[in-house]
């Protein structure tokens, strides 16, 4: 079943075509990355489907349901959850705060909970996100006291607690360090068990080796899809992307 | 939350309250009066506080609340001799009722934009009170005690001017205001304000709707202020321009700040400090004022969480 | 008089009301735009201008001429000069921050009110006009030193476009308005910048100062309508946006002008107050200001 398609999907900044009539299929369940140069609009295509902005152009279709014309909190209601590039957790908040929030959110359905929620519920679920990630330590600890790559778990936790259909995270492996990738992919595998996943992310083995199908971009357009071994063999993508990266 | 912690929170105000009723025996008369216009003062900036404190919006028109607040009570028990509950019920329904309608307004505005609109709606309103004189009597004001009929509970008569009165009535409106900012601090749309105050943007992405927040806590905020405005016009008989002037809205930032905003004694605090050094001042120079001047420039300079803020940092972390 | 005459005496009013109107906002807008802060006590900085062309009179004595000539020279000169202080001494120390900043020009709008009270005292003090002759029109006389004031103003609003599209500072202060950083990598004395910024917006509003106080007399409380039809004039115009702060001090004043002339001015300014609120809300930029929240 499908879950996310936009199609015609367009932003445009002034003069410069961001994103450019992107078609974009996800099935329910998948685990799909998006890769591309810098550059090539991953993070404001991603930015249009959670509603961070407005697209100039194009449909974006969730659950058969058109979405282009809500909110983000909207969309973030109906499952779709994004998880920031440059991390965007609430420094000055202890993680439990953190993760509360997202975690309310749930289960603020009336105007009554919004005056009054049993505490312990909320918990549970943060307790449940929390070790989920493996930052049960860390609950009562400032979030901007921890580590980069501790961050970027809390805001993982934080998309997990709000019971995601469609799950963003755009760049999650950045500033991790390598024997944290591994337990960040198996995590990936874990959500994805329950929710789809869509990945933006540069680290090329993360890319090959959890997403079942992968979407190229190159200056606001999809030039490539397939799966992993397609993709490595696409010429146009090496001559794009990784044959770039490979100089680098 | 903890619930041990929660329970040292709910002592320590609870003891506060305590505190003040039991302080009407000690006081002399001077401090008495003080007192009880202080925790009317204190109301309001309790109530500025659940806006600049917990939520993160600078207005400077808070004023107008409190007005709407002291015209909405005193008005009524001048030209239709309302009794107090009734003129204390329509100066709360008035702040409200402007919040609502100025909130739909401005509320899509943000940082800068929305101080000055702030600033601008309460010169608006300050200029209306003059400009409809024939009802306010603009600045000379109206003073309401002669018509304003004394409550009677329960077979008790209770007159206004009487200080025990008085006092009692500005506890009670400071006790209510006081519970119910703690329990909006601990309640789920508290924790929505501090998220709003820490990273807006952050928090439209967690799901939530920060414009309805935000109208939320602007509404929450001026009405506590009108409640306050409204007692204010009750217990001290005078209803006039100089509450919508803009030093109505300078005081409760003022106050908020110096006792520490985003914690729930610093208002108290900090209206009760400025209070008594403004009348202090007001002994030594006609120019007494500039405390006021001086106390916000060594804020921000060298205190900039307040008293409260301070304690909390150094010593009480778990203080709400 | 019949209704020409009087939409004439309004627009006249009116043009005088823009031009000193205009000077002031001027040096809110200045400040806006290069420094990015608010400054709350800029009406102050006018009253100061007004206290201190009524102490320059009283001190010269003899001529009004004289005295007004001194104050219009020094008065803009000893308040710039307070206000790079005040930049030094606390706005520069709260790195500028938008809601520190303006808690600390409230703080500054009093304790500049109070010494006001202290030395000068509580009570309005009128200065003589410098000049005092009368134009005739057809169907009434008017003031020759309300014409004075709309023609310095005009002169010192050029001078003031010059030094910002002509001279080194204000080539300075465009870079620095339009990115600091990279400003401050070309080599602009940032900091410096500001202080003068502030410095030269406050001598703006003093010298409007100096120039009305001959038409309304000096009293230390007079700093607040300044500072709010400042606010409205900088508010249509753009934030920060010159050209566009011209352009609404003449639609604000003459409007004004005219209101005030045919219905009641405490109207005009409602009216005004709230039209600002208005056009902050649908463009946050103002009018004449780019989009941008």
């Amino acid at each position: 079943m499908t879950l996310l398609e936009t199609s015609g999907l367009s932003k445009r900044f002034g003069g410069l075509r961001a994103v450019e009539d992107v078609e974009l299929v996800i099935p329910t369940g998948e685990i799909r990355a998006v890769i591309g140069p810098n550059g090539a609009g991953k993070t404001t295509l991603v930015s249009l489907v959670s509603g961070r902005l407005e697209p100039t152009a194009g449909s974006i279709r969730f659950k058969g349901e058109d979405i282009a014309g809500l909110r983000a909190w909207d969309r973030v209601r109906r499952g779709i959850v994004y998880t920031f590039q440059v991390t965007s957790v609430y420094a000055n908040l202890t993680c439990y705060e953190n993760v509360a929030l997202a975690a309310q959110r749930r289960m603020m359905k009336g105007p009554r909970d919004r005056l009054m929620l049993a505490e312990s519920r909320v918990a549970r679920d943060v307790e449940r996100a929390l070790s989920r990630v493996g930052l049960t330590d860390e609950t009562r600890r400032r979030a901007g006291e921890l580590p980069y790559g501790h961050q970027r778990l809390l805001e993982v936790a934080m998309g997990l607690a709000l019971d995601p259909e469609l799950l963003i995270l755009d760049e999650p492996t950045q500033g991790l360090a390598l024997d944290e990738i591994s337990g960040f992919c198996d995590l990936v595998r874990a959500i994805s068990e329950r929710a789809t996943v869509l990945l933006i992310e540069h680290n090329m083995s993360v890319v090959l080796e959890l997403a079942q199908l992968i979407t190229v971009m190159d200056k606001g357009t999809v030039i490539a899809e397939g799966t992993p071994a397609e993709i490595e063999r696409n010429p146009e993508v090496q001559r794009a992307y990784l044959g770039t990266d490979a100089a680098a | 939350m903890n619930r041990r912690i929660f329970a040292r929170v709910l002592a320590l105000h609870l003891g506060v309250v305590a505190l003040l009723l039991v302080a009407q025996f000690f006081l002399s008369p001077y401090h008495h009066t003080n007192l009880a216009r202080i925790m009317i003062f204190a109301t309001f900036a309790s109530g500025y506080n659940i806006l600049l404190g917990y939520t993160g919006l600078l207005s400077l028109g808070h004023a107008m609340f409190f007005a709407a607040g002291v015209y909405g009570a005193g008005l009524p028990v001048f030209y239709l001799g309302f009794g107090a509950p009734e003129a204390f019920a329509t100066g709360v329904a008035s702040s409200f009722a402007l919040a609502i309608v100025f909130g739909l307004i401005v509320i899509r505005t943000g940082g800068v934009s929305f101080l000055i609109v702030t600033l601008m709606f309460a010169q608006a309103a300050f200029l209306a009170t003059l400009y409809f004189n024939e009802i306010t009597l603009g600045d000379q004001g109206i003073v309401i005690s002669q018509t304003l009929p004394p409550l009677e509970v329960g077979g008790a008569v209770l007159e206004f001017s009487d200080p025990d009165v008085k006092y009692n009535a500005a506890l009670l409106l400071f006790a209510v205001a006081f519970l119910v900012c703690m329990a909006i601090v601990y309640s789920p749309i508290g924790r929505v304000f501090v998220a709003i105050r820490e990273n807006e943007a952050r928090t439209r992405m967690l799901g939530y709707n920060t414009y309805k927040y935000k109208l939320a806590s602007l509404t929450i905020s001026a009405t506590i202020s009108g409640a306050s405005g409204a007692m204010y016009a009750l217990l001290f008989s005078y209803i006039g321009s100089t509450f919508a002037s803009i030093e109505y809205s300078i005081f409760p930032l003022l106050w908020t700040l110096v006792g520490g905003m985003g914690t729930l004694l610093g208002p108290l605090l900090g209206t009760g400090l400025m209070f008594y050094l403004v009348d202090i001042a007001s002994g030594l120079t006609e120019s007494h004022l500039i405390v006021v001047g001086i106390a916000l420039v060594a804020l921000v300079l060298y205190f900039p969480k307040g008293l409260m803020g301070t304690i909390r940092e150094k010593w009480l972390p778990w203080l709400p | 008089m019949s209704l020409g005459p009087h939409l004439f005496l309004a627009l006249l009013e009116g043009t005088v009301t823009a031009l000193v109107l205009a000077l002031t906002a001027l040096g809110l807008s200045l400040v806006f735009g290069v420094m990015r802060i608010v400054n709350i006590a800029h009406g102050e900085f006018f009253m100061l201008g007004a206290v201190l062309a009524w102490w320059f009179g009283s001190l010269v004595g003899g001529s009004a001429l004289v005295g007004f000539l001194v104050a219009l020279l020094l008065g803009p000169l000893v308040v710039g000069a307070i206000a790079v202080a005040s930049d030094w001494l606390i706005l520069r120390r709260v790195d500028y921050d938008p809601e520190s900043t303006i808690v600390a020009t409230i703080g500054l709008l009093y304790i500049i009110q109070q010494i006001v009270l202290t030395f000068y005292g509580g009570d309005a003090k009128s200065v003589e006009a410098p000049v005092y002759f009368r134009v005739s029109f057809p169907w009434f006389g008017y003031s020759g030193y309300k014409l004075v004031v709309a023609g310095t103003s005009a002169l010192l609003l050029i001078g003031t476009w010059i030094v910002i599209s002509r001279t080194q500072m204000g080539l300075y202060m465009r870079a620095t308005q339009q990115d600091e950083e990279m400003a401050q990598a070309y080599g602009v004395p940032v900091r410096r910048v500001y202080a003068l910024v502030f410095g030269f917006g406050a001598a703006l509003a003093a010298a409007a100062g100096v120039l009305v106080v001959p038409m309304q007399q000096a009293h230390y409380l007079m700093g607040l309508d300044p500072l709010l039809l400042s606010f409205i004039v900088v508010i249509i115009g753009g934030l920060g946006n010159l050209r566009g702060t011209l352009v609404a001090a003449f639609v604000i004043g003459i409007t004004d002008g005219v209101i005030s002339v045919f219905f009641s001015p405490t109207l005009a300014k409602i009216l005004a107050t709230l039209l600002v609120a208005l056009v902050l809300v649908v463009r946050p930029g103002g009018l004449f200001g780019e989009e941008e929240a």
